[in-house]
């Protein structure tokens, strides 16, 4: 599974980074964890509000930092 | 686990939580004032006339009501503002002609949830849909301009007339300062990667498909998180405002900075401008300088200078404009909060 974290490295793209580290921590994922701080590459996925997460190329949140529990069943069904 | 977790799930308990949490905010809103009283004068033994009883009075006193205020205002703007989104307000403002562009560009930078750490993506996807950048650039004057957290305060601590006047006034600057620079013909002055850059593939909307209780949980997540960013401006403002409010001799300011002195407003921007502070530790001290008898019109201006212009901002839009148009950028907007300083000292004198 490839994990992108869009964003251009303010306080709540960290977040969302950490969020999704812990997540993948718990869950076991098989995961590599990549960000993103180009303009021209988060704006190629259609986003205009950071900070953004995209699982295997397909964006699952912008704008916000999901909650722990949140980002567990966002990360579960690409396990299944 | 989460807040919304720890809530009861039926609905007739969740209104009782939210009744419950209302109540509790307004009974420590109305206790703080009496609780300082009893404790400085009655529990220390401190004299109510004496200077320093006066200035510590101001600074706790203010440090509780401040961050009540805080709490309540950003917990709900922040639930209301969840059903608006960036992408939404670049929707509606695509293919719009400068003019009523700007109008309503400035209108939703009030509304639009906005952190200016999404300036350049929003920049950058408002020119994508066609909007003109003078239309861009008047959104993006309103939204630090026109601070929902200044709104809200303003209206408890001066009532609705001195509100109504900022909103008005941060509105007319967004609107003039836009078309102006619209005008300027300043395309020319943005940075050629905005034109290139190309919005891929669907938009996505950041505020579709959120369940009210993940609303909720934005608003609570965002009282932390701004009171944790902004707890040391808060502390630096009261305690100025404490000291002007103990220390400063009551015609000091009115002397140099009353509605007399021809140079008080362009001062008061000149100082506001390089500072850099939020909206809520600005407050306490504009609190304290109209009780020393600075007219009004001076002290929108400095609050529009201290919010609407900073070094980090600048540094943000640096990225998408040319020094030119930032350069032009900060002459017009500067200009027009000047403007209306003077104005509204005057509309207040006669």
């Amino acid at each position: 599974m490839i994990i992108k974290v869009l964003g251009p490295g303010c306080t709540n793209c960290k977040n969302l980074e950490r969020v999704t580290r812990e997540a993948v921590d718990t869950l076991g994922l098989d995961a590599s964890i990549e960000k993103v701080e180009d303009y021209a590459v988060i704006m190629g996925y259609g986003v205009m509000s950071t900070p953004a997460l995209v699982i295997d190329e397909k964006v699952v949140v912008s704008g916000r930092v999901p909650r722990p529990p949140e980002m567990l069943e966002l990360l579960t069904p690409a396990t299944t | 686990m989460t807040v919304i977790e720890r809530l009861p799930t039926s609905t007739r308990g969740r209104w009782f939580t939210a009744a419950a949490g209302a109540g509790l905010w307004v009974l420590a809103y109305w206790v703080n004032g009496w609780l300082w009283d009893r404790v400085l004068y009655d529990v220390l033994g401190m004299n109510p006339d004496d200077r320093l009883t006066e200035t510590i009075h101001f600074f706790v006193y203010d440090t509780i009501k401040i961050t009540l205020l805080l709490t309540g205002i950003i917990f709900v703007i922040t639930v209301l503002r969840s059903y608006m989104s960036i992408e939404r307000t670049r929707a509606l403002l695509g293919g719009k002609r400068e003019g009523v562009g700007n109008v309503m560009a400035a209108g939703l930078g009030v509304i639009t949830p906005f952190c200016s750490c999404s300036a350049v993506p929003a920049f950058i996807g408002f020119v994508a849909a066609g909007v003109p950048i003078g239309v861009t650039l008047s959104f993006l004057i309103a939204s630090p301009l026109v601070n929902e957290i200044a709104i809200g305060m303003l209206f408890t601590l001066f009532g609705w007339q001195v509100t109504a006047v900022y909103i008005g006034a941060g509105l007319s600057i967004a609107i003039v300062a836009g078309w102006v620079l619209g005008k300027m013909g300043v395309e020319k002055w943005v940075e050629p990667f905005v034109f290139e850059t190309k919005l891929g593939g669907q938009v996505i909307d950041s505020s579709a498909g959120l369940t009210f209780d993940q609303r909720i949980q934005m608003g609570v997540e965002e009282v932390g998180t701004i009171l944790r960013k902004i707890w040391p401006y808060l502390l630096v403002g009261i305690g100025l405002g404490a000291v002007i409010h103990g220390w400063v001799p009551e015609d000091f300011f009115t002397t140099y900075a009353g509605a007399d002195n021809a140079f008080g407003v362009l001062v008061a921007v000149g100082i506001g401008i390089p500072l850099y502070s939020n909206a809520a530790g600005i407050m306490p001290m504009v609190q304290a300088l109209y009780e020393k008898g600075l007219p009004m019109g001076t002290l929108l201006a400095f609050m529009m200078a201290v919010v609407a212009l900073s070094l980090p901002e600048m540094i943000l839009l640096r990225r998408v404009l040319k020094p030119q148009l930032l350069a032009a950028f900060v002459a017009v907007v500067g200009t027009g909060i000047v403007v209306v300083g003077y104005s509204f000292n005057f509309i207040l004198a006669t």
